[in-house]
C-alpha cells in the first residue's frame, strides 16, 4: 500500500472520530445548560477547552455566548475541529483513498458529508439541536456499521483503526485533563449537585453516563470516574481501551510486514503501564500531569507510526 | 437554422422514423417504452440522479469557484447501435488506430509522409505536442496510443464522420461503465427483453493490454499503476475508478521516485517498482526535469527511465501531436499513406485557417462554420457561428485575423438526434459518440462507448464542461 494512502486512512478516520466527539462534547454542553438553575455561558468555556479550540474561538467572536460557542464548534471552517470541518476533511481524504475503502464505506462518508453539509449550510437554531448531535451520531453511525461491516481485515483496516483509537485517546484525556480540578479529592466537596452536574458532563461527553452504572456504585465518584476513563479495559473510549486496540492493530502490521519500529515499543510500553498502575497511584501522583504526559507521549506515537510506515 | 426552437429542422433522429415509427434497433425498446408510466419513469430519473451523487460521480469544472464538484446529467433513455451500424463504425475506427500509431511512429523516426510531401514539414516540427525528446525512440510494442477515445458524429443513416481522434488521454469511460450499471439496476427487464452488448469487462481488458506492453527491463508479473494529477483534477473521480476496477495503486507524482533506474513507489513497506503507468497527466507535466520545470505532478527523471527502456508510458508522451485539428484535417492523406486504402471513415471537412483562402472563407461565412482552436478540447474556446451573437461572431473574427495558424474551421454538421426524457415525455436532443479503443498487440474496440447529449433544445455542443449530458450506449447482437 502506497504511504499516502495509509496517510489518508489514518486522517479519514482521526477526522471522523473528532466530527463524532464534538457533537457529543456540544451536547454535554446543552445538557448542563439544561440542568443548571441559572445558565451560565462559563459552562461553554470548559466544553471549548476540551475540544482544545478555547483560543481559536477567542481569535474569531470577542465574546463568549451559548449561541457563538455552539456554531464555532458546529459549523465554523474557521474550526478544523468542528463538525463539518472535521466531515469535510474527512471526507476529503476519503475522497482520496478511495480505491481502498469499500463502496459502502465510500458512500456512508460520502452521504454523511452530503447530509451535514445541507443540514449546516445556516447557522442552527436551539431548537435543532437535538436533531443535528443525532443526525451526526446516526451518520457517524453508519460509517462505522459499513466499514465494518464489508472491509476486509488486512492493512487498510489497520491503519483505519488506529487512527480512530489515536484520536479518540486524545480526545477522552483531553476531557479529563480539562475537567482534572473537579476530580480531585481534597476540592471534591462530595455530594454537592455542583459537583454532581461536573461529574456527569464529563461522563456525557463520552457517552458513558449509563455505562457508569452498570461498572460502579449508582452514586459518582471521582475517582471511579476516573479509573472508568483511564484504566478500564472494557470501556470503549477509555484510555486503556484506545490502547488495546493501537497495540493489536500494529501487532497486525508487525506479522504481515515482519518489520517493527519504535512505534511498537511506544505503544507496547503505554499498554503496559495502563495496565499495572492503580488509579489512586495515578490520583497521588498528579492526574494532570499524568495526562499531560499522556497526549504529548499520544502524539509522539502517531508521529513514529507516521515515520515507520512512510506516511510522508 | 432555426434558433432556439427544438431541433435542427432535417436532424436525423435514431429512434423514430419520420413517419413515427421506431426504427429498427429501437423496435423492441420502443415498445417497452410506451407501456411505460411516465411519472414512474421520472421518478427512475431522480433515483439515478441519486446514485450518481451518492457514489460521488463527478467531475469539476475549471473556471467555477464554487462548484467544485458537479453532477453530470444522466439521461435513461438509451442511444441504441445495430450490430451491423457498429461493424461499420468499429472497421473505420480500427483502420484510423492503426494509421495513427504508424503515423506516429513515422513522425518520430524517418518521416516519411513528410518527405512524400502529404503533410507540411512545419506542422510536425512547430507544433508545441511534438516532443524532440521522443525522436529515435520506440516504445514497448511499438504502441504510442494504448486508449483511444475516437468521437464520431453521425447525420444520417449511413453517415457517420470522425469529429476527433482523441489519442491523447480520452476521458469518460467511467461514466460508460456506470451509465452502464445504473441502467442495469433500474431496468433490469431491458436487458431481457434485448441482446445487449457488454461492457463491463473494459477494467480487465485495460488491465491486460496495458500489462502486455511491458517494458523489457520488467521481470516477472508486470505492475501497472494509474498516475493522476491528484484529487482536485477534473477527472480524479474516472482514474480513482479505473484504478479501483482494475485492482492497481492510484499514484500521483509525489509517490514516485526514480530509484536505481527504475520509477518506484512509497508504500508501507519500502519503495516498490512500477513496471506500467497509465498515466492522466499531460506531457508538458510528466518530468519536469526533461518538460516544464516547474511540474510538481510528475517524476523527475522518468523520462530517462522510459528512454532506457525500464517503463512502460501509456499513452506515450509525445502522442497529443495527433490531437491537433489542424493534424486532424490531413487524416485522409494519413490513413491513405498508411494503410495504403481509402479511409472507411470519413473526416468533418475542414478548413485550415493558416490556408490564406481558407481564412478568407471562413471570415465570410463565420455565422454557418464552427470554428476550433487547433489545440482546444472540453469545447472550450470555440465559436458555434449558427448560435453565437454578432458582437461574438465580429469579437472571434478578430482573434482568428490575429492569430489564423491557431484556428480551424468546420460546416455546423446537423448532429443526428436521439430522444431524452423530459417533463412533458420525450424530445429530441442533438448526440455524439466516443467509443473506446484499447491497443496492444491487437486493437480491441468495446462495443459502446459514452454517448454525450446536448440537453438544451437545438444545442449542438454535447460537452460535459457546457451542460451536457450522457446516455447508456447499447450496441445490439444481431
Amino acid at each position: 500500500m502506497l504511504g499516502r494512502t495509509a496517510n489518508g486512512l489514518y486522517w479519514m478516520f482521526r477526522y471522523i472520530e473528532r466530527a463524532e466527539n464534538s457533537a457529543r462534547l456540544i451536547d454535554a454542553g446543552l445538557r448542563m445548560a439544561l440542568t443548571r438553575s441559572e445558565a451560565t455561558e462559563g459552562d461553554w468555556d470548559g466544553v471549548l477547552q476540551s475540544a482544545g479550540v478555547r483560543e481559536l474561538y477567542d481569535e474569531v467572536h470577542e465574546t463568549l455566548t451559548s449561541i457563538d460557542a455552539i456554531d464555532f464548534l458546529l459549523r465554523d471552517r474557521a474550526n478544523p475541529s468542528s463538525v463539518m470541518s472535521c466531515i469535510e476533511a474527512g471526507r476529503h481524504n476519503a475522497r482520496m483513498v478511495r480505491t481502498a475503502l469499500t463502496r459502502e464505506t465510500w458512500e456512508a462518508t460520502n452521504e454523511c458529508y452530503l447530509e451535514m453539509k445541507a443540514i449546516l449550510s445556516r447557522k442552527a437554531r436551539p431548537t435543532d439541536m437535538p436533531e443535528i448531535i443525532d443526525t451526526i451520531k446516526r451518520r457517524a453511525g453508519l460509517i462505522r456499521g459499513a466499514f465494518h461491516g464489508t472491509m476486509l481485515r488486512n492493512e487498510i483496516f489497520n491503519f483505519s483503526r488506529i487512527g480512530t483509537f489515536i484520536e479518540r485517546a486524545d480526545n477522552t484525556a483531553r476531557i479529563l485533563d480539562v475537567k482534572y480540578y473537579v476530580l480531585l479529592p481534597a476540592v471534591a466537596a462530595v455530594g454537592s449537585s455542583m459537583d454532581n452536574v461536573q461529574w456527569e458532563s464529563i461522563l456525557r461527553s463520552v457517552s458513558a453516563h449509563r455505562a457508569y452504572g452498570w461498572v460502579y456504585d449508582a452514586e459518582l465518584k471521582p475517582s471511579n470516574i476516573a479509573d472508568f476513563l483511564i484504566s478500564n479495559g472494557r470501556m470503549p473510549r477509555s484510555l486503556a481501551y484506545c490502547y488495546e486496540k493501537i497495540a493489536s492493530n500494529l501487532g497486525y502490521l508487525e506479522r504481515e510486514y515482519g518489520e517493527r519500529h519504535q512505534a511498537h515499543e511506544t505503544a507496547d510500553r503505554t499498554l503496559a503501564a495502563l495496565r499495572s498502575r492503580s488509579i489512586t497511584d495515578i490520583m497521588d501522583q498528579g492526574l494532570h500531569e499524568y495526562l499531560e504526559d499522556f497526549i504529548s507521549q499520544n502524539n509522539r506515537l502517531g508521529q513514529e507510526i507516521s515515520d515507520g510506515y512512510r506516511f510522508n | 437554422m432555426v434558433e432556439n426552437k427544438g431541433t435542427t429542422p432535417l436532424a436525423f433522429d435514431e429512434m423514430m422514423n419520420a413517419d413515427s415509427s421506431p426504427r429498427q434497433p429501437y423496435s423492441t425498446y420502443h415498445e417497452w417504452y410506451a407501456s411505460q408510466d411516465r411519472n414512474r419513469l421520472i421518478a427512475k430519473s431522480k433515483d439515478a440522479e441519486n446514485i450518481f451523487r451518492k457514489t460521488g460521480i463527478t467531475f469539476a469544472v475549471y473556471g467555477h469557484a464554487d462548484s467544485s464538484e458537479k453532477l453530470i446529467p444522466f439521461d435513461l433513455i438509451p442511444r441504441i447501435i445495430s450490430g451491423r451500424e457498429w461493424r461499420k463504425l468499429a472497421q473505420g475506427i480500427e483502420q484510423r488506430v492503426i494509421a495513427l500509431n504508424a503515423f506516429l511512429d513515422d513522425i518520430y523516426h524517418k518521416q516519411e509522409i513528410i518527405r512524400a510531401g502529404r503533410v507540411p514539414r512545419e506542422l510536425i516540427e512547430k507544433n508545441v505536442a511534438f516532443l524532440p525528446q521522443m525522436i529515435g525512440f520506440r516504445p514497448p510494442g511499438g504502441v504510442y496510443t494504448h486508449i483511444v477515445g475516437t468521437d464520431i458524429v453521425r447525420t444520417g443513416e449511413d453517415q457517420f464522420y470522425v469529429l476527433e481522434d482523441n489519442a491523447r488521454t480520452p476521458s469518460g469511460v467511467s461514466y460508460m461503465l456506470e451509465n452502464r450499471e445504473t441502467m442495469m439496476q433500474m431496468f433490469p427487464e431491458l436487458f431481457h427483453q434485448n441482446r445487449v452488448r457488454p461492457v463491463e469487462n473494459y477494467p480487465n481488458l485495460l488491465r491486460q493490454s496495458l500489462a502486455s506492453l511491458a517494458p523489457p527491463g520488467c521481470s516477472g508479473k508486470p505492475r501497472v499503476a494509474v498516475l493522476t494529477p491528484g484529487i482536485y483534477n477534473s477527472a480524479y473521480y474516472e482514474h480513482a475508478f479505473l484504478a479501483d476496477m482494475m485492482g492497481v495503486e492510484l499514484v500521483e507524482g509525489s509517490d514516485l521516485r526514480v530509484i536505481d533506474g527504475k520509477v518506484k513507489m512509497r508504500t508501507t513497506r519500502g519503495y516498490e517498482a512500477i513496471d506500467v503507468l497509465y498515466r492522466r497527466v499531460d506531457d508538458d507535466f510528466l518530468d519536469p526535469l526533461t518538460f516544464r520545470p516547474e511540474s510538481a505532478l510528475g517524476v523527475p527523471g522518468i523520462m530517462d527511465v522510459y528512454r532506457a527502456g525500464n517503463i512502460t508510458i501509456a499513452n506515450a508522451p509525445g502522442t497529443g501531436i495527433s490531437d491537433d485539428k489542424a493534424i486532424y484535417s490531413y487524416m485522409p492523406e494519413i490513413v491513405e499513406f498508411y494503410t495504403g486504402r481509402k479511409p472507411l471513415l470519413e473526416n468533418v471537412p475542414t478548413w485550415r485557417c493558416s490556408e490564406p483562402q481558407s481564412l478568407k472563407y471562413v471570415l465570410e461565412h463565420l455565422e454557418e462554420l464552427v470554428v476550433k482552436e487547433v489545440h482546444g478540447s472540453g469545447g472550450y474556446g470555440m465559436l458555434v457561428g449558427p448560435t453565437a451573437s454578432k458582437k461574438e461572431r465580429a469579437l472571434f473574427a478578430e482573434k482568428l485575423k490575429a492569430r489564423p495558424t491557431n484556428y480551424i474551421a468546420q460546416p455546423t454538421l446537423s448532429l443526428s438526434t436521439v430522444p431524452i426524457l423530459v417533463n412533458k415525455g420525450i424530445a429530441p436532443r442533438h448526440v455524439d459518440l466516443r467509443p473506446y479503443v484499447l491497443v496492444s498487440d491487437k486493437v480491441q474496440i468495446i462495443p459502446g462507448g459514452l454517448t454525450r447529449v446536448a440537453l438544451k433544445a437545438g444545442s449542438l455542443v454535447v460537452n460535459s464542461s457546457q451542460g451536457g449530458g450522457t446516455k447508456d450506449t447499447w450496441v445490439l447482437e444481431d
